[in-house]
């Protein structure tokens, strides 16, 4: 399958911050690939390499079969983008937004008069169109970010965190458009994200990027499946000295992977049900109080937790102190 | 190129709406420059009487001055619609597109131009009204409000440069307010300079606010001298397109930043 997306050995620093540091990844034509990470990880930076927004200090980076450093113009054309942030100007209405990026594409008249109309009604905007994009709800400036993405036709779609901020129901909305586009139009949808269950549930294959690098791709299945057994997770009354809760653990038949952050103990075991009670016991033969234990199956956190040695609520906290 | 001039256009009319939709920021810029005429008008009105002040009234000389000092002061600020569009992400937005930089310079440009050549002659007819009078009639006036639109332009321009390589409102409004002032003052804006101290006028030949006092004070003025209107013109309008291209150029250190 042709690749609609290719990045090898892309680089990008920003003074002493290294925000990729060799990202490499290839996306095939007309699937939904999803580039998951906490905050701080490269996924925004990676976005803006590859919408020619920004040049990457080194490496080569090719969308829609053009270079971004050779012929950005030529990506431009072929790409549509929703930020992070709103990009519509919000002191203008809905229609003006979608003419204003329709004349930067280059459409002509009629044919920007003709999309316009469409995609505000395919949006469900057709009646705010020509109020001002400050009176809209949450949703609906969401809606008309991806109607200005949409509306140059693009082959490759990048959605930079789409649903950050959203309720539920916008959130569940723009889910199922997602899916949409990809099934219909077999765009190629370039998806960045810290949700991991938006990734496990839209993405066909996904990278989990940590540190400016990929630590793990593939299918969310094959990512999961990766991980045997289910995850053991443990909080700790106190956090006490890690030495004796290690120990401990590690006398427990069936557990794997230890790793203790703070009052957070998380393992793996082969049955996490029959893990619990010894579990339990061997904690209390050592003194330590427990304060819940909970098992699951494996989900994308436990994977994103082997491949990045840390857990993915704690990475993002990292990058908030 | 009729598709950098639609995209410049677009640009424009996107400005040119949200100024319709709130105009009273006119009156909220206009209030500086009116403050300055009257008082100053007032103030200094016995000046006129100083030995080898030519002219017989204050007002007549300070009109063509602050009619400048207001497109240099409105100008200014140019570079503030940029910074708004780098904090919503509208401006990266933009930039993702394959529309042509220099759009976005020429469209906010083009309504630079059109607002302060308004505030221009909102000044020149409070100055009418205040007892100054204009020779050379409409065409002096248009040399005047032509001048004053030309500097403002390229400080306009200079503001979006700015913008774009500091990306912060702090930087620009520092930057403003430290040099607006200086420039008009070390100008012949309240004073003739043959009256101002040596240092002042040495430093005024190389200013661009003082192109514009001159050329404009003389084209509204006795006895124009042509010749130094047709100069300061040509000057400022290389000013403008140099300043026009350094703006354009600043996208690409300000698409290296991000």
């Amino acid at each position: 399958m042709e690749a609609a997306i290719l990045a090898r050995d892309v680089r990008k620093s920003y003074g002493e911050v290294r925000a990729l540091a060799g990202l490499t990844f290839t996306v095939p034509s007309g699937t939904i690939f999803g580039l998951l990470g906490p905050n701080g990880a490269g996924k925004s930076t990676s976005v803006k390499v590859l919408t020619a927004l920004t040049r990457p200090d080194s490496g080569r980076a090719e969308v829609a079969g053009a270079d971004v450093l050779a012929a950005p113009q030529r990506v431009r054309r072929a790409i549509g983008v929703v930020g992070q942030r709103h990009g519509s100007a919000d002191e203008a209405t809905g229609r003006e937004n979608l003419v204003l990026q329709g004349t930067l594409y280059g459409l002509g008249r009629n044919d920007l008069r003709r999309r316009s109309a469409e995609l505000l009604e395919r949006f469900g905007l057709a009646d705010a169109a020509d109020r001002i994009v400050r009176t809209y709800s949450g949703g609906m400036r969401r809606r008309l970010d991806l109607a200005l993405g949409l509306l140059n036709r693009p082959r490759v779609l990048f959605l930079d965190e789409p649903t950050t901020g959203l309720d539920p129901e916008a959130r569940a909305a723009l889910w199922a458009e997602i899916e949409r586009l990809a099934s219909e139009e077999a765009m190629t949808i370039l998806l960045t994200t810290h949700y991991l269950e938006e990734a496990d549930r839209l993405a066909s294959e996904l990278a989990i990027v940590d540190r400016g690098r990929i630590v793990a791709s593939g299918t969310p299945d094959e990512l999961k499946s990766e991980l045997k057994g289910d995850s053991v997770q443990v909080e700790l009354a106190d956090a006490g000295p890690h030495a004796p809760v290690r120990e401990a653990l590690d006398r427990v038949a069936g557990l794997r992977a230890v790793q203790v952050q703070g009052r957070l103990v998380h393992a793996r075991a082969d049955r996490g049900a029959t893990a619990v009670p010894e579990v339990l016991s061997a904690l209390e033969s050592v003194g330590v109080k427990v304060a819940s234990v909970t098992t699951a199956r494996p989900s994308l956190d436990d994977v994103y937790l082997r491949h990045a040695g840390r857990a993915f609520t704690d990475a993002d906290m990292e990058v908030a102190a | 190129m009729t598709v950098a001039i639609r995209q410049s256009w677009q640009v424009n009319l996107r400005c040119l709406r949200a100024f319709v939709r709130q105009p009273a920021w006119v009156a909220i810029a206009l209030v500086q420059p009116v403050i300055w005429l009257l008082l100053f008008g007032a103030l200094f009105k016995r000046v006129v009487e100083i030995p080898g002040f030519e002219g017989g009234s204050y007002i007549v000389f300070l009109t063509p001055g602050v009619a400048v000092m207001t497109a240099v002061m409105s100008a200014g600020w140019n570079g503030m619609g940029f910074i708004e569009d780098m904090d919503k992400g509208v401006l990266d937005r933009m930039l993702v597109t394959p529309l042509w930089r220099g759009a976005l310079n020429a469209g906010t440009l083009l309504y630079a131009l059109l607002t302060i050549a308004m505030q221009v002659v909102i000044i020149i007819g409070i100055g009418y009204a205040a007892g100054a009078s204009f020779v050379n009639g409409v065409l002096g006036v248009a040399i005047l409000v032509l001048v004053a639109s030309l500097l403002g332009g390229a400080i306009a321009a200079l503001s979006n440069a700015l913008a774009l390589v500091a990306k912060q409102r702090e930087t620009l409004i520092g930057a403003v307010t430290f040099v607006t002032l200086p420039l008009t003052f070390l100008s012949s804006t309240f004073m003739q300079s043959s009256l101002e101290p040596g240092w002042v006028s040495a430093i005024a030949r190389f200013n661009p606010v003082n192109w514009a006092v001159e050329a404009g004070r003389a084209a509204v003025t006795a006895d124009t001298d042509w010749t130094l209107v047709g100069t300061r013109i040509a000057l400022l309008a290389a000013l403008l397109l140099a300043a026009a291209t350094l703006a354009t150029k600043a996208f690409n250190a300000y698409q290296r930043s991000i």
